[in-house]
């Protein structure tokens, strides 16, 4: 379930490459944990971001959990319409639902990632 | 509890809807006094929004409502850590005499004696009872107590110019407000573990409590419903790393007449009067929590505290107060509930109310425990902690199962805590339900653990008979709708 | 006859050991702790330290109704009673008329002993009621959201502080001098450990462009409306927030603070169909904007629907608070202070439109023919300048204490002490409670009082 030509981070994050920007979103195993997503809290667009840094929140109705970003750089847009309808996480978790793009700082953070078969194998313990 | 299918069609109209132009539910006199110069016209209000009804319909409207409601008076509520017992109409009753519903907390102590000696007396009571002797009866909720008693913690160590100490140990099992009051008294939350058996992993606690350890928060029974084999250990460890411990009283209905915190080394607690002392819940309050501490800390307590002079009674600012926490003199309402409750049951009667909650919820874990994985396989104290996990791998959630009880005319244990517990069902008695009670609960219990295996989807779905079915919270958190809107 | 048995420690005739509040007989516990196993209660308990077991407590014995109700009875009769005296207190609580439905509804026990509403489905009264609350704050403030309740109006004021810290990431509070020093003393208390600046400012003084809010009190400790509008404005102008702690009352007759653009509103609930109680249970209330939401402290209820279309109500936007964020939530609170809000919710429900104008505009009326008449009598004077409601500072030719001394011999629960701030100072407050009769005795007293200066 996990498309082939991403990447992901322990924490749940994929980041799509498309030339030097990064698409950062949450996994589809992360939105089912969380269930009904209510909120996201996302950083203004503009700001920079390490690796694996906090970047922002999400919440479902009774939880509420911190966003690490799986590459770091510069944010260069911020997905505003999943501030008006969070459940497009839920919907559209690798489309839609994405949450930030990034200009990536160093290409080579991506080496720290895994592929859809490793995380498939973290998720399955 | 209306419970019949009628319910759904009961007129829920807010009061705007309701709201015909000209009608009142209440007329005041006219003025009395020669007609006074009304400031300048921008000052005042054109138009003030508020409903036009009449006295029957807002007498009918909330009496109606009150019927959507379960309720100790109407219904069982075995909800763990909430200690729902009976409250008594006595309470009531005292509160409302007009010489204490009636004064003015502005008017000073020599003309209130008789609401200043009763807060002195209650204070003399719950240091008894609690063997920690400085009490403040300032505290509006347990999260209030809990906060002073840390302010108080602070002020201790500072007082000894021993600041560094900037550490909360709180162990992985707490309630929510533990750290949350931790962090508002600038205390960084470090989380102690549990060990397997569900108690504080000594070990765990002897390598975190040092020299910045401010004070340890433990809720005493734990929120596994047991008692701390190792409790006095526990106090001494954080003693002599120069730390003060901190009970959460939140279960001491469990040691009424039974052990006294002060015995056990601890320092200061806080106690719910709205648990433990059958004030009611309100619907979500008003609580109580005074906090109670050793003579040593007493001069750092919230003010105010009710002192005694031969037959005089004043209310007073100790020495190092750690200061005003709200506006008055606490929840004095509540107060005199509580003081009536104590009074009421007398030393024997607080004993056998613990003795009875204690042996009420080991009654239910000893004939739940072939149905339900239990958090931990021991004598409870005044609550057991049940797991659902045998059930969720029948497909069914302990949210399930709780709602299904809803249907039964019981109200839903305490779900999903402690955190520790996976599918925690906690289950509290109280003292106050009779044997006929239990093993109602006992027997339907065991009915929707059959009803998983023969029919899933209508525990999975469960409420069907109540005025609402499951509401969608979703919803009603991305798009808040939180007021009348016209 | 003889009687060889000794019964001195045994109940007397008439009563019995079985206590009224616990149905367990000898014969159930026995029953039941022999399904659990065991012989003897003590073996539940092994885990407690045995030479801590069994403590002895100094408590008397069990004291039955009867005999209790009436000892409670006689301590209460001991009070000095408002009602019994005529009664010029203010100063943060208020007493007003309560009608007879606020507490017919109270005595609903299906309100008074429900729990908090974690499981909507059974508890549709209590948010329901509570969305009225909410629904009736929002009205009578006009703002955008209001909470289900706090603790009482200090502490509404003392964590609408600390959230406009949180909201514009800043740590200095400044408090205009004419607020009741209590609400300062609780911000005080709750900000201590946070590392918040608390500034007391002048009207007049500048404003750094540091500062998170300008938070006053209207009408003030004095009983005069501030310029909300006005400070308002400058609050903005620096970035920061408005609060303004009011009093719910007033807005019956003068213009809400939500006209002005105000952020934060915050107020003691009593006024609203609350006894006096001497100071508790009360309601804080809270109001903000829309925006603001996610850092608002406290319960707050919400309308949606169920599986089957039908309107409910359930608490909402839970992940602001302490059980699920624990350490990181916007505050500790843990309560809505809900039946305190029902009261005030059937309250407003009775008064209603109407109502509420004829209250606020009867205190108005009221206390300044008080303060008409007593400004006449010679060595008196009203120091404070400026609209006022419900209470007006007063000096007088004599120490307070004095004055009200002499005013209870007469029957009168005197003036709020406020010497610390004007010398020979009081609050006189009065409300449509108070009869001309009472008023114009107050007058007679104070004018013979002044004369014995």
């Amino acid at each position: 379930m996990n498309p082939e030509n991403l990447k992901y981070s322990k924490e749940h994050e994929w980041a799509r490459v498309e030339g030097s920007t990064v698409v950062v979103g949450i996994t589809q195993f992360a939105a089912e944990q969380l269930g009904d997503v209510v909120y996201v809290d996302l950083p203004e667009a503009g700001s920079d971001i390490e690796q694996f840094g906090k970047f922002g929140e999400i919440e479902s109705v009774k939880t509420v959990s911190d966003l690490f970003s799986p590459v770091g750089g510069k944010i260069v847009e911020v997905n505003d319409s999943v501030k008006d309808s969070p459940e497009k996480v839920n919907e559209d978790t690798y489309g839609e639902g994405w949450l930030l793009k990034i200009e990536i700082s160093d290409p080579g953070q991506l080496d720290a990632l895994m592929d859809a078969a490793g995380y498939e194998s973290l998720t399955a313990e | 509890m209306t419970t019949s299918n009628t319910a759904n069609e009961l007129d829920r109209r807010l009061l705007m809807d309701r709201s015909v132009p000209g009608r009142t539910a209440v007329t005041l006199p006219p003025s009395d006094v020669p007609e006074q110069d009304m400031p300048q016209e921008s000052l005042l209000r054109d138009d003030l929004p508020l409903p036009e009804v009449s006295q029957l319909e807002v007498i009918r409207y909330f009496s109606l409502l009150s019927q959507l409601n379960f309720s100790i008076d109407t219904n069982f509520y075995p909800l763990g850590s909430c200690t729902m017992k009976y409250n008594p109409k006595l309470n009531d009753a005292m509160a409302s005499l007009p010489g204490f519903a009636g004064i003015h907390p502005n008017q000073p102590s020599d003309q209130v004696q008789g609401a200043v000696q009763l807060m002195h007396e209650l204070q003399e009571l719950l240091g008894d009872l609690t063997g920690l002797p400085g009490v403040s009866l300032a505290p509006l909720a347990g999260a209030q107590g809990e906060y002073a008693g840390l302010l108080i913690a602070r002020a201790y160590h500072a007082s000894r110019n021993d600041s560094a100490r900037t550490v909360a140990l709180i162990p992985d099992s707490a309630h929510g407000t533990n750290p949350a009051s931790a962090a508002m008294a600038g205390l960084e939350v470090v989380t102690v573990p549990s060990a397997s058996d569900g108690n504080v992993d000594v070990n765990a606690l002897r390598d975190l409590a040092d020299e910045r350890t401010a004070v340890f928060m433990l809720t005493l029974p734990s929120t596994l419903g047991l008692f701390e084999p190792s409790i006095l250990e526990i106090t001494q460890i954080v003693h002599d790393a120069g730390g003060l411990v901190y009970a959460d009283g939140a279960n001491l209905n469990a040691l009424l007449g039974i052990a006294k915190l002060g015995d056990l080394g601890f320092d200061i607690c806080h106690s719910n009067l709205h648990k433990t002392f059958s004030t009611p819940h309100g619907g979500g309050g008003p609580g109580s929590g005074p906090v109670m501490v050793t003579d040593e800390l007493a001069k750092f307590l919230p003010e105010p505290v009710a002192t005694r002079n031969g037959d005089s009674y004043t209310l007073s600012e100790p020495e190092s107060s750690i200061g005003k926490i709200n506006g008055f003199h606490g929840s004095f309402g509540i107060l005199v509930r509580a003081y009536t409750y104590i009074r009421a049951m007398g030393r024997d009667g607080l004993k056998s109310a613990a003795e009875n909650a204690i042996i009420n919820a080991n009654y239910i874990q000893s004939q739940l425990k072939d149905s339900f994985d239990l958090a931990a396989d021991r004598y409870c104290m005044h609550e057991t902690v049940l797991s659902a996990s045998r059930q969720k791998k029948r497909g069914v959630k302990g949210l399930d199962i709780a709602k299904r009880l809803l249907d039964h005319g019981i109200h839903a244990p305490t779900m999903y805590f402690p955190l520790i517990v996976d599918e925690a069902l906690m289950v509290e008695p109280t003292e106050t339900e009779s044997k006929e009670t239990l093993d109602h609960f006992i027997e339907v219990m065991r009915q929707i653990d059959d009803e998983i295996t023969s029919d899933p989807e209508t525990v999975q779905t469960a409420p069907h008979t109540l005025p609402v079915t499951r509401l969608d919270e979703a919803a009603a958190a991305r798009k808040p709708y939180l007021r009348w809107q016209g | 006859m003889v009687h060889t048995v000794d019964h001195s420690a045994e109940p007397t005739s008439g009563s019995s050991s079985q206590h009224p509040y616990v149905p367990a007989t000898d014969d159930d516990r026995a029953e039941m702790l022999s399904a659990i196993g065991v012989d003897r209660f003590e073996e539940l308990i092994q885990d407690i330290p045995e030479h801590t077991r069994f403590p002895q407590l100094g408590i008397a014995e069990a004291a039955p109704e009867l005999s209790l109700s009436a000892d409670i009875a006689a301590m209460a009769a001991r009070n000095v009673t408002p009602g019994d005296y005529a009664c010029f207190l203010g100063a943060g609580a208020y007493r007003h008329f309560i009608p007879s439905t606020v507490n017919a509804i109270l005595q609903r026990g299906e309100f008074v002993t429900a729990y908090t509403p974690y499981q909507p489905e059974a508890a549709q009264g209590t948010l329901q009621t509570g969305f009225e609350f909410q629904s009736a704050i929002c009205q009578i403030f006009d703002m955008e959201v209001a909470n289900a309740g706090m603790y009482d109006g200090p502490t509404a004021f003392a964590e609408a502080a600390l959230m406009a810290c949180r909201i514009t990431r800043r740590n200095k509070v400044a408090v205009l001098d004419t607020a009741d020093s209590r609400l300062v003393e609780v911000l005080r208390a709750y900000s201590v450990h946070q590392n918040i600046e608390i500034q007391t400012i002048t009207p007049d003084a500048a404003v750094s462009d540091d500062i998170a809010c300008i938070a006053f009190q209207s009408p003030n400790l004095y009983g005069v409306l501030e310029d909300v509008g006005g400070l308002t404005g400058r609050a903005h102008a620096a970035g920061a927030l408005s609060i303004v702690h009011a009093n719910p009352t007033a807005h019956g007759l003068f213009e809400p603070p939500g006209k002005y653009g105000v952020d934060i509103v915050t107020a003691e609930g009593q006024p609203l169909g609350v006894p006096l109680s001497f100071g508790g249970a009360y309601v804080g209330l809270f109001a903000c904007r829309q925006e603001h939401i996610r850092q608002l402290p406290g319960r707050i209820i919400g309308r949606t629907t169920d599986t089957e279309g039908r309107t409910g109500y359930a608490l909402t936007l839970q992940t602001r608070e302490q059980h699920i964020r624990r350490e990181r939530a916007t505050s500790n609170i843990c309560t809505s202070t809900q039946l305190i809000g029902l009261m005030v919710a059937v309250y407003v429900a009775t008064l209603g439109k109407q109502g509420l104008k004829d209250v606020a505009n009867l205190c108005y009326q009221k206390a300044h023919y008080a303060a008409s008449e007593i400004a006449e009598i010679p060595g008196f004077s009203l120091p404070v300048e400026g609209t006022f409601f419900h209470e007006f500072a007063l000096t007088c030719p004599r120490p307070v204490s004095e004055v009200n001394a002499a005013l209870l011999e007469k029957g009168i629960i005197g003036g709020y002490d406020i010497s610390d701030r004007i010398p020979d100072t009081m609050l006189i407050c009065v409300t449509e409670m108070n009869s001309r009769a009472e008023i114009d005795k107050l007058v007679a007293a104070l004018a013979e009082i002044g004369g014995a200066a």
